[in-house]
């Protein structure tokens, strides 16, 4: 086995105390950056990477790929306790996560979510580690038509997961859309619904949106019923980490398939956002404690940050053989590879041996540093609901306006902010399903832009949507998630009206 | 799971369902807006370009504005779904109001003061007034928290926020 | 095509003032002023593309040698191409810890989309650099020159073959649509991407026929074997003889001139300040530009990206802008590209 023998070499790279201190450093930093909205990952390389200069190029990589780890485990931190996700693949975790936490039992979802993520990452891990080569060749037959299909079984395996009405799931998720297409055309280069405001040109960002909608949505609704936060009566069980544990044994259907989908939605590249909605929607289909999803159940937390975090993982053999960057902290990653002159690309395993399973050691390296990490400080975090809602409330709102503010670096942005907090008021007071919104504002554009290249590729024949082997399946596995609720909807009301009629 | 102490024996102020009505108009104008706007772009096949860049929000707009009419109709004629229940209380509405009105100004505030004035401006309010603190408390989160804020955006990760003419007396 | 070389209107004010600039950077010591505080650097585009990285490698640069006592702090402000970043120069007057890196989109979103601003409401840095464009194919197609893919282009039906870009009415479908004054009528389907990377992997996927990828963008798969370039579109070869592949330099790819293809493009990688600065706070910027230039980690970047190593400043710079400005103007009006009222 030579991907044995070269991983026990760079195992023998990472694993020097320097290394490893320098690892310890990036996952502090970058849980700090997961947890405020107001930075991402971006902002963690960017300023580190001056550092780094007068390190070898692994050293520094392993520490800015620690910032990665750092970021991708810290983003779950916000999402459980104040419903406020950081980054769009944590959006799904804030279904069950923040419910748990209302119910005192925070510590346990974060030691789910910090588990998930670690085995996600972890298997994804092994993954690049033995079948790189193969799965690099396969994200090549990804075009436009493939992108669509992706998208369109995030959609399909989604559609039908909020509780409200049809008529309000369809009417929420077409506003995502309608938002996501405001600010200007990829394909066209035409401005849309701007009308002429120069705040409107980048048109809404996910963060602003998701901020809004359940950052200040939550703090409005807590106040509504007085002054005081639900699960501030949160234990502090030092023994949860153990306890959690040997629930999660239970869910190994659910972590297999959302390894699964993970890897292979990073791979491809579809990236890790998809991923969590997909596994999350496939979770409460499939399992038989789906009627509980959305009101805490613990499988709810595990199947998005289990899928999120081996897409997230994976997504980084795409960038590194093919210099794709999956998200923005990738991409400032990649930006630093080239500093260092390595140019990412099919040569690079070749070339750059050393550094390569350096870098593949130090994400084995990392995760479990991560984890350690993050697992000790559940108690700290979970304590953080404890804080009197006086206290916390008003600092909650100033992290919100600077996570709003520095998206784009515009007050126009934490004005919306406010906006879509009263809109997440109202709309959860009325039943109306935020999940499908905010899914169509991550993932509406990219949807569009995709199904609108293959129409230019084929010249609107739909055909091409069944060209190949490859869509043709992602395609009608779509259709098929699609079909599925309705029919089950329609037995339902069959069954329904027979025994109304009966009785 | 959310205590709902209040909403059975204490004045409503707007039922459900005339908020669901609101709502529901308030969609079906954005529909119209966008509707307005993909007719402008085009909501066609462009020779070259494929669909026009109005296409995709055109049809977006439709299934919005059939959603929301849907939505309207069940409101005006339907009876069941709590749709005459209380959408709010006055106690409640108040409380959601005393927070929301200090954002409001705080975020306003932003834009004059800069981000850290306000912030331990409104912390310090929030505190004393909703909050019911003590003074001292208040003093110490309202300053601890900008400073802190302060010293990790603008020193430590150099993410530039805005500031007022405190922090250019401060020199920054 | 050459729009370097055409030197048309020339504008007194600026040239004046420009000139003054260059004397008085000349002639003042380098400490006459220097930043109190960070300086922001506004990247008018997305994580990850050409300007980005060149904007991110600036601030590394600068960093790795301490050139500067203050930070500089990379912002991307990309919404509507770019226009959200040069607004908000546009807005700053007068603030001399602002500098932004500029690309086609200078040009092209203005005129593409009738967003209110123009390079003339900023005050012109630094020329850094030009960025190259080249034409890729697949390498597993039979086309070896220019000239064999314009023939094929030429032969077969309208719109059959797919030019992948990045993004829309910019400099990629500009050269596109330029192209298409040779290819007999046919015309190419342009398919816009988000970023160079994706569009050199669309490529090597073959989901596309042909890219102008800039040379950084796609030179990891031209090395892998996964692509072929056939010309580059500038008057003269690439400067850059060493061995990138097995077998061929920068330096070996043809003029597309040379193979019977006659257009040229480069793209502008200048840097630019808010208006309303003094003369000595634009030349502190020369002078930190010129000392990034002198790294031997700026020269390697520019070999990797096969860029057109011309500096220019004050007078020389703003002529060439202006006449860039023209050019573009011309290319973007006979390609129908540009905004209602334009």
């Amino acid at each position: 086995m030579e991907e044995i023998a070269s991983l026990m070499q760079g195992f023998s790279i990472a694993l020097t105390p320097y290394n490893l201190a320098l690892m310890f450093v990036g996952i502090v930093l970058g849980v700090v950056i997961g947890v405020l909205p107001g930075l991402g990952g971006a902002n963690g390389v960017a300023i580190l990477l001056p550092l780094t200069f007068s390190m070898p190029p692994t050293s520094a990589i392993i520490m800015l790929s620690c910032i990665y780890w750092g970021a991708l485990f810290g983003g779950a931190i916000t999402s459980i306790l104040f419903n406020i996700p950081g980054e769009p693949w944590s959006v799904a975790t804030t279904f069950d996560g923040h419910p748990m936490a209302r119910q005192g039992r925070a510590d346990e979802a974060l030691t789910a979510a910090f588990t998930s993520s670690f085995v996600g990452a972890f298997v994804a891990v092994v993954v690049i580690t033995f079948l790189a080569p193969v799965i690099a060749r396969f994200a090549l037959q990804f075009g436009p038509a493939e992108f669509f299909s992706v998208f369109f079984l995030t959609f399909a395996s989604f559609v039908g997961m909020g509780r409200g009405s049809a008529s309000k799931t369809l009417a929420a998720m077409a506003l995502g859309f309608a938002l996501a297409a405001v600010g200007m055309d990829g394909v066209t280069g035409q401005l849309r619904m701007t009308f002429g405001y120069d705040e409107l040109l980048g048109g809404f960002d996910f963060l602003i949106a998701v901020i809004g909608l359940f950052g200040i949505g939550e703090i409005l609704s807590s106040m509504e019923d007085g002054l005081k936060f639900q699960g501030s009566e949160a234990k502090l069980r030092l023994t949860v980490v153990l306890t959690t544990w040997k629930k999660l044994l239970a869910y190994w259907v659910t972590s297999i398939r959302s390894c699964i989908i993970g890897c292979w939605m990073g791979i491809t590249p579809g990236g890790a956002t998809p991923a969590s909605f997909m596994s999350y929607g496939l979770a409460k289909r499939m399992s038989p404690r789906g009627a509980n999803f959305g009101k805490g159940e613990m499988e709810g937390v595990v199947a998005p940050e289990t899928a999120a975090h081996a897409a997230g993982t994976s997504a980084l053999l795409p960038m590194l053989t093919l210099g794709i960057p999956g998200s923005p902290t990738a991409a400032v990653l990649l930006g630093g590879l080239l500093i260092w002159g390595l140019q990412p690309g099919p040569l690079l395993f070749v070339e750059q041996k050393e550094f390569v399973w350096g870098l593949i050691a130090s994400m084995y390296l990392g995760n479990i540093v991560g984890l350690i990490v993050v697992l000790t400080c559940v108690p700290m975090f979970a304590a953080i609901l404890r804080i009197p809602f006086s206290i916390i409330a008003p600092v909650i709102l100033v992290i919100c306006a600077i996570g709003a503010y520095t998206v784009n670096n515009n007050m126009f942005d934490v004005w919306m902010m406010l906006v879509f907090g009263v809109v997440g008021y109202v709309f959860n007071k009325l039943r109306y399903p935020l999940a499908p919104l905010v899914l169509a504002i991550v993932l509406g554009d990219k949807a569009e832009e995709a199904f609108r290249q293959s129409m230019l590729l084929s010249q609107g024949n739909l055909s091409i949507f069944w060209a190949n082997p490859l869509v043709a399946t992602i395609m009608s596995l779509g259709l098929a998630m699609l079909i599925w609720p309705l029919a089950s909807a329609l037995k339902a009301r069959f069954g329904h009206a027979r025994s109304a009629t009966a009785a | 799971m959310r205590e709902q102490e209040d909403a059975s024996d204490e004045p409503s102020l707007v039922s459900n369902r005339v908020l669901e009505i609101v709502v529901a108009l308030l969609l079906l104008g954005i529909s119209a807006i966008i509707i307005y706007d993909s007719v402008r772009l085009g909501i066609g096949w462009a020779e070259g370009e494929g669909p026009r860049a109005g296409y995709f929000p055109f049809y977006i707009a439709v299934v919005l504005a059939t959603a929301s009419i849907s939505i309207l109709l069940k409101a005006v004629m339907g009876k069941g779904d709590g749709l005459s229940d209380s959408f709010v209380s006055r106690s409640a509405i108040g409380r959601v109001i005393t927070v929301l009105v200090p954002a409001i100004i705080y975020v306003g505030a932003v834009q004059f003061i800069g981000l850290y004035t306000a912030s331990a401006a409104f912390i310090f309010f929030f505190m004393i007034f909703v909050g019911g603190e003590s003074v001292l408390r208040a003093i110490g989160v309202a300053l601890g928290v900008p400073i802190f804020f302060f010293v990790m955006f603008e020193k430590w990760f150099l993410v530039p926020l805005p500031k007022g003419p405190i922090e250019a007396m401060l020199g920054f | 095509m050459d729009f370097r070389r055409t030197m048309l209107g020339r504008r007194l004010a600026w040239a004046v003032l420009a000139g003054a600039t260059l004397l008085a950077g000349a002639a003042l010591p380098a400490q006459a002023w220097e930043p109190t505080k960070q300086v922001t650097f506004i990247i008018p585009a997305g994580t990850g593309g050409g300007a980005d990285q060149m904007a991110r490698f600036i601030q590394g640069v600068v960093g790795k040698h301490n050139l500067m006592k203050q930070p500089i702090v990379v912002i991307n402000k990309a919404g509507g191409a770019g226009a959200e970043g040069f607004l908000e120069v546009k807005k700053s007057k007068g603030d001399a810890h602002q500098i932004i890196i500029t690309l086609s989109n200078l040009f092209t979103t203005p005129m593409a989309t009738g967003v209110p601003f123009n390079w003339k409401e900023m005050t012109p840095v630094a020329m850094l650099a030009l960025d190259q464009f080249v034409l890729w194919v697949n390498s597993d197609t039979p086309y070896k020159t220019a000239k064999d893919y314009i023939e094929a282009v030429k032969a077969g039906a309208d719109k059959q073959f797919k030019m992948g870009g990045t993004g829309s009415k910019q400099e990629d479908q500009i050269i596109t649509v330029a192209l298409e004054s040779v290819t007999g009528g046919k015309k190419f389907t342009y398919v816009p991407f988000a970023g160079g990377g994706a569009v050199a992997v669309q490529l090597v996927g073959k989901h596309v026929d042909s890219t102008v990828n800039n040379p950084i963008e796609a030179v990891a798969q031209w090395r892998a074997g996964g692509l072929r370039p056939l010309c580059i579109f500038d008057d003269k070869r690439s400067s850059y003889t060493t061995k990138v592949t097995d077998t061929m330099a920068w330096s070996d790819i043809p003029t597309c001139k040379e193979s019977g293809v006659d257009v040229d493009y480069q793209m502008l990688r200048g840097i630019f300040m808010p208006a309303g600065v003094t003369k000595e706070q634009v030349a502190f910027y020369v002078d930190l530009f010129k000392k990034v230039r002198e790294t031997p980690d700026w020269k390697e970047f520019m070999e990797k990206g096969a860029f057109n190593n011309t500096f220019m400043t004050g007078d020389e710079y703003a002529k060439w802008v202006e006449a860039a400005e023209k050019r573009h103007y011309e290319l973007m009006k006979s390609a129908g590209f540009l905004a209602a009222g334009r």
